[in-house]
């Protein structure tokens, strides 16, 4: 039976890995994620998993080893943060057009400079396009829970792509609280031995990571776009059987307390569980908001994402990141993207929160949904905006 | 004629765009490429095997007799052999149109 | 829900005392987190450490801004650090201290009811060391009463393996020996 525990989040993630029986670790420790791989070589070592722990020299050679790994037909797990998933960047594209299954998890952290160590979510936005399937964990039994039914993704033959799993950095991975971790038993009833659809075998060999020349390099990325794309419906699944095995339910889109509500805050993260703690607090006081949260990044669950703001009038968008002299924040540019056209079209206030580590707290959440309510009464759309910035955004009031 | 063909539809792809038929780069002929061959004197070659070690193409072979020859179905005339051969028994010779 | 907040310095275990409190509270079947202030550890440099306990789910992930008691594991603290911000209206203070709570409250202008233990003295004493983490979480169990004694010592028993004996020792003897003031 699966044991509840009070554990620092990185340990549970790395006791999820090993539960996972993964093969292959290869890995650059690195700020917050440093635990995550620095118990695993412990579990490593100590024999309790059997499995090739790669201490490598940079994040670069880690994503290469992982490759390989997977490649071998290896279950593979890595981890890395911030300017550690900036170096592995070149590689997470080979990754995923290789079509190989790996799981990595990021603990969201803020690229330099100024250096950062505090969590955001630039390290992950900036690595959109990659090709990965990515999803959101917003505590740490959903953190161990990804982890583990992210490599039953990636390696579903209707998949074989790598997945990201992201959970915010010191909010979530130095966070003791209580996980309920399921035994190796019960994971492996879940999660069958990996059978690589094709790997690299002298006896049967295949050419991995040729040249694609300009005749068939469209059509590759085609192929990959679709990969990508149609994960989604085994995706559903697996998180239903997740759910039938487990007991957790997990959603593309999740909502809370949605109902009835005007206003909407859309986020992703850790950040979502004190939304949650808000919107309590003002639903007792009578004001009817709610909460939309991205579970599946990529690929983009756009109907879900349609369905679970229906009747909404006003988006309040809270991005991590934002692309300076650009559109804004990448989920609000999404989030666009998703509406652009449709008649009845929500409107949506642009917001960017928790930059660097920057606390996230109920007045932050207060400022938006007033924001927000102007705009449900008729003001102008105010331009995307940090709301937290010293001197404020658009200059002194 | 190549198992797989070097202009597929997206659908038709191979899994992460991978070769699967083993040795297929002898579909790729070489040798048109060259402009000037490797010709061996033999009289001052001495079976040392160098030659066929370094080609990039894996196109020269040791004859029965001990002698290395090349497949000019594949040579394309890159002159490496030439730099390497200890007894300095090789050189280029241009194409004859 | 109970907040609290840690002072210490890098490498005195505030946030190891954090962590106890909270995996007791979990073990005892509630709902409890602990953190660091998030950042580079540096040895010696003041820190402070955070626990929230409560009998649901907590799902608050911002900093501890108002807690509802603070511990203070070293008295030179005092000087550099404001123990007293934030500090909710019935809210306490443990500090580890040999002067009495009136002087102390005096000299620093601390808020709150204030529960005193000679720390540093109980833990030479019974750990050799002047480490007082586990010392002071005697007197806040004491204090708060939000976990029962058995759990903690329970907990110390797995975090110290062949060293849990004095820091049990030490643990109890700061539940038994420090002042509480009357609420």
């Amino acid at each position: 039976m699966a044991e509840r525990k009070g554990m620092e989040v990185s340990i549970a993630i790395a006791e999820a890995a090993s539960a996972c029986d993964v093969d292959c670790i290869a890995a650059y420790p690195i700020t917050p994620q440093t635990h995550v791989v620095e118990h695993l070589s412990e579990i490593v070592a100590d024999g309790d998993l059997d499995a090739e722990f790669i201490p490598v020299e940079s994040e670069h050679a880690a994503m290469s080893c992982c490759c390989g790994c997977a490649s071998a037909g290896a279950r593979t797990f890595t981890a890395t943060a911030s300017q550690g998933l900036a170096l592995m960047h070149e590689i997470l594209f080979i990754a995923a057009n290789l079509r190989l299954p790996m799981v990595m998890v990021v603990a969201n952290r803020s690229l330099s400079g100024p250096i950062s160590i505090w969590n955001d979510h630039s390290d992950v936005m900036t690595e959109r396009d990659v090709g990965w399937v990515q999803v959101f964990a917003e505590n740490g039994q959903e953190a161990v829970d990804m982890v583990i039914m992210g490599h039953r993704i990636s390696e579903d033959k209707r998949i074989l792509l790598p997945l990201m799993v992201n959970f915010d950095g010191f909010i979530l991975s130095h966070m003791v609280e209580p996980i309920e971790m399921p035994t190796r038993e019960e994971v492996k009833k879940f999660l069958p031995d990996f059978e690589p659809q094709q790997r690299l075998d002298i006896d049967d060999p295949i050419t991995m990571g040729p040249v694609g020349m300009p005749v068939v390099y469209t059509e590759a990325k085609m192929a990959a776009e679709w990969a990508v794309r149609n994960s989604y419906e085994p995706m559903v699944e697996i998180m239903g059987e997740f759910e039938k095995e487990f007991g957790r339910k997990y959603k593309p889109v999740e909502t809370y307390r949605t109902d009835d509500a005007e206003i909407l805050l859309i986020m992703m993260g850790g950040i979502a569980e004190t939304a949650m703690t808000w919107v309590d607090k003002v639903r007792d006081e009578g004001v009817k908001v709610g909460l939309v949260r991205f579970r599946m990044w990529r690929p983009l669950p756009v109907d879900d994402f349609k369905k679970a703001i229906a009747g909404a009038k006003v988006l309040g968008v809270l991005d991590r990141h934002f692309s300076p002299g650009g559109p804004g924040g990448p989920m609000a540019q999404e989030i666009k993207y998703m509406l652009y056209g449709q008649d009845h079209a929500p409107k949506i206030v642009e917001t960017v929160v928790g930059l660097g580590g920057r606390d996230v707290n109920f007045s932050d959440f207060d400022q938006i949904f007033d924001r927000c309510k102007e705009v449900l009464g008729g003001a102008p759309i105010p331009p995307f905006e940090l709301i937290q910035v010293r001197g404020g955004h658009y200059g002194k009031a | 004629m190549p198992k797989q063909s070097p202009s597929p539809d997206w659908q038709d792809m191979a899994l992460g765009t991978a070769i699967t038929e083993p040795g297929s780069a002898k579909y790729q002929r070489t040798g048109d490429w060259r402009s000037s061959g490797p010709v061996w004197d033999l009289d001052k070659c001495i079976k040392c095997g160098v030659c066929a070690v370094f080609c990039p193409e894996g196109c020269i072979t040791m004859r029965a007799d001990g002698y290395p020859e090349a497949d000019m179905e594949y040579c394309k005339g890159c002159a490496i052999c030439v730099c390497e051969c200890w007894a300095v028994c090789i050189s280029m010779v241009e194409e004859k149109e | 829900m109970l907040e609290l907040r840690f002072h210490g310095r890098g490498g005195q275990g505030a946030v190891t005392s954090a962590e106890l409190i909270a995996l007791a509270a979990i073990a005892q079947g509630k709902f409890a987190q602990a953190f660091p202030s998030f950042g580079p550890e540096r040895r010696g440099a003041p820190v402070m450490a955070f626990a929230r306990i409560d009998d649901k789910q907590i799902r608050n992930r911002t900093a501890v801004s108002n807690p509802d008691a603070v511990v203070v594991l070293d008295p030179h603290i005092l000087h550099i650090a404001n123990s007293s911000d934030g500090l909710s209206k019935d809210g306490l203070q443990v500090v580890n201290t040999m002067r009495s709570a009136d002087e102390i409250r005096e000299e620093y202008n601390l808020k709150g009811r204030l529960i005193t233990v000679d720390a540093n003295h109980i833990a030479e004493q019974e750990i050799g060391r002047v480490i007082t983490n586990t010392t002071m979480l005697g007197a806040l169990i004491r204090a708060t009463g939000v976990i029962e004694r058995e759990l903690l010592v329970d907990e110390l028993k797995v975090r110290f393996g062949r060293l849990a004996e004095g820091n049990i020792n030490a643990f109890n003897r700061a539940y038994e020996e420090c002042c509480v003031e009357k609420g």
